[in-house]
């Protein structure tokens, strides 16, 4: 694949993301998304890049603001926005819902809502893959808050000890929910600057450049399957929306926001598209692909039957069912 | 005496059965490894299977248990060590809202086959952070099985389906037994999950015991049958899968039912067999029903205070008075 074609490639993939981010913003005005839903609209080139560095078969774990997480291991806005909206075809069959995004089938082995907690699970599948002899890579994406949290300096303590293939991606959104990352940790560079205490390198990438992202990540992914051990990549970036639905974020500066959105993940892939020669036009045609691909999700993921309330009784034990009691 | 086996030599054996036949049975844990096991439980497996399937931790639960569920989603059989069982509360996230939980969340596309074996409950004088009998901390959460094995040979069967199951288990095993001899079971020794033992067969008064307390009882019920009171000791032996079928059809034989638990009376597990008795069997009983459980006060260190607090055998004898008395 040529550098335009696999840029081009990752540039709609970012574009679907921001398309279903959208909708589920404007569904969730619209009544039809219920709960709560922590939107990635900003973060697209972390996702997307990173992913673009991993095999099929390499293992991500993803936060409750993971839609782009999901959908940039393969699952289809389509059921993404069904789990949202409570219908039976939703991802997790509308057991999950905005913040446990899964998709399994593609190694993206869930979005887990108690900060940090999937970090250890990473480091989990990493040493399977070494115990199983199959060179995969565990991936975990994470926020800067999580980084002032237990578990995530146990994991980076197991990983290093045991020299796992795992790959720590931090998304310094500058926020840990209302308040400034800074304002409450001890180091500057939240995810970077403590890999040292672990003996472990760490990179700081512009998280809103999809290529340097991918490039960043690519370099961890060859260490760890190589043998060389974990690596801590910290992405910055930056949130478009608030920390959730209740969150209007009037608590960051304007010039802040302002500086940020110009700095816009999709704005940044399109310079390089630009760069490489793509024609405006050959990008409008990319970007046109992208609105239908999520209209189409959209009308789909309306048009679906809600959830099957045998569904509540399904899925407790392995065996399908939910028996506790003989 | 090759044909005796100790409460503490029946949990490497059974694990080591395990691993024997089913090569993705990897043990991690503090100190499990060329240590033994605080509680020597561990000894000799390091010896057998070597640093490859034997796996020494850093002091980190939340590592372990975490990455202990990573591996398990990804083709592994963990079986994790949680030194103490007071030590549950260091990771509880992982089993109060991960282990449990990412099935179902998940709409069923994960599963977690895993073991964490813990040493539980009172009887050393560790006093009240290492002493603690906490199964019904388990019992509060849907999705986790709970053994908690009496005998050498129900700690090898039970081991064996532990490890079988597709499910996530909590293994408690008791430290007041781990010295407690009994028959080495034969090779192929497997007790199903969920099904509880009558112990003891008798006639006027149904004792539900657990673990530790399964001694309690039929000692108690030795002393009752010397003033003529035929006890029926049942070995409940899971939480959950709960067998309440045998536990009603006792019932049904001797119309009065006395639970013997080591955890705190507040919340313990005979609360929940004791509503499902009177639920469902009502018109069985002739007496009210009594539960003897540990006192609601943290675990003492002295051996005379701790005798307050614990069930003991004059306890169930004078319990079980009143209800033939009634």
């Amino acid at each position: 694949m040529s550098e335009t074609t696999e840029l081009l490639d990752l540039y709609e993939r970012m574009a679907v993301i921001r398309r279903t981010e959208k909708a589920a913003y404007d569904m969730f005005l619209a009544g039809l998304v219920k709960g709560t839903t922590h939107l990635a609209s900003g973060h697209e080139a972390v996702a997307v890049g990173a992913s673009a560095a991993l095999r099929p078969d390499d293992y991500v774990f993803a936060t409750y603001r993971g839609h782009h997480h999901a959908l940039a291991r393969g699952a289809t806005p389509e059921a993404c926005l069904a789990e949202l909206m409570q219908k039976s075809t939703g991802l997790c069959k509308a057991k999950g819902g905005s913040m446990h995004l899964t998709h399994a089938e593609g190694n993206m082995l869930g979005s887990y809502a108690i900060v940090g907690a999937h970090l250890p699970m990473a480091v989990g599948a990493a040493w399977s893959a070494r115990l199983r002899g199959t060179e995969q890579v565990a991936l975990a994406f994470f926020g800067d808050g999580a980084t002032n949290i237990g578990a995530f300096h146990e994991a980076l303590n197991l990983a290093a000890v045991w020299k796992l293939p795992v790959v720590f991606v931090c998304e310094n959104n500058l926020y840990m929910e209302y308040t400034p990352i800074g304002a409450v940790t001890a180091v500057d560079r939240p995810a970077a600057d403590r890999a040292p205490a672990y003996r472990m390198p760490a990179q700081v990438v512009d998280g809103n450049d999809v290529v340097l992202v991918r490039e960043a990540v690519a370099a961890a992914v060859d260490r760890a399957r190589a043998g060389d051990g974990p690596t801590v990549i910290e992405a910055e970036t930056y949130r478009h929306y608030g920390h959730s639905r209740t969150d209007p974020a009037t608590y960051r500066p304007a010039e802040e926001v302002e500086r940020w959105l110009k700095h816009d993940p999709i704005d940044v892939a399109r310079a390089r598209l630009e760069a490489l020669g793509v024609a405006p036009d050959e990008i409008s045609v990319v970007d046109e692909r992208a609105t239908s691909t999520v209209a189409a999700a959209i009308a789909a993921a309306k048009a679906a039957p809600d959830a099957d309330v045998a569904e509540a009784f399904t899925d407790v034990w392995a065996d399908g069912g939910a028996q506790w009691r003989m | 005496m090759a044909d005796v086996i100790t409460y503490r030599a029946a949990v490497s054996e059974g694990i080591a059965r395990e691993m024997r036949r089913d090569p993705s049975v990897v043990c991690l844990g503090e100190d499990i490894g060329a240590a033994g096991g605080v509680f020597k439980t561990t000894a000799g497996l390091f010896e057998e299977f070597g640093p490859t399937r034997i796996w020494d931790t850093p002091i980190s639960e939340q590592a372990i248990v975490g990455a202990a569920m990573g591996a398990a989603m990804t083709g592994i059989r963990p079986v994790a060590e949680i030194m103490f069982s007071d030590f549950l509360a260091c990771c509880w996230d992982y089993l109060a809202n991960e282990i449990p939980k990412v099935r179902y969340m998940t709409g069923g596309q994960v599963t977690v086959p895993l073991v964490i074996r813990t040493a539980n409950g009172g009887g050393l004088g560790f006093g009240a952070q290492h002493s603690q009998a906490v199964e019904n901390w388990a019992l509060t959460i849907p999705g986790l099985k709970i053994v908690a094995p009496s005998t050498p040979a129900d700690v090898i069967g039970l081991m064996a389906s532990a490890i079988r199951s597709d499910d996530p288990v909590v293994f408690f095993e008791h430290k007041g037994l781990f010295a407690g001899k009994g028959p080495l079971p034969p090779a192929d020794h497997v007790v199903e999950l969920g099904r509880a033992s009558v112990v003891r067969p008798g006639d006027d008064v149904t004792l539900v015991a657990l673990a530790s307390t399964v001694h309690t009882a039929l000692a108690a019920a030795d002393e009752l049958e010397r003033d003529g009171i035929s006890a029926e000791v049942v070995d409940l032996r899971c939480l959950i899968p709960m067998d309440l079928t045998t536990v009603l059809a006792s019932v049904g034989k001797t119309s009065r039912l006395v639970t013997v638990e080591e955890n705190p009376h507040q919340a313990g597990w005979g609360a929940t067999v004791v509503s499902v008795v009177v639920d469902e069997g009502f018109e069985l009983l002739d007496a009210p029903v009594r539960r003897v459980a540990s006192a609601n006060v943290p675990l003492p260190f002295a051996d005379a205070l701790e005798d307050q607090v614990i069930p003991t055998t004059d306890k169930v004898v004078a319990a079980v008075r009143s209800v033939v008395n009634y």
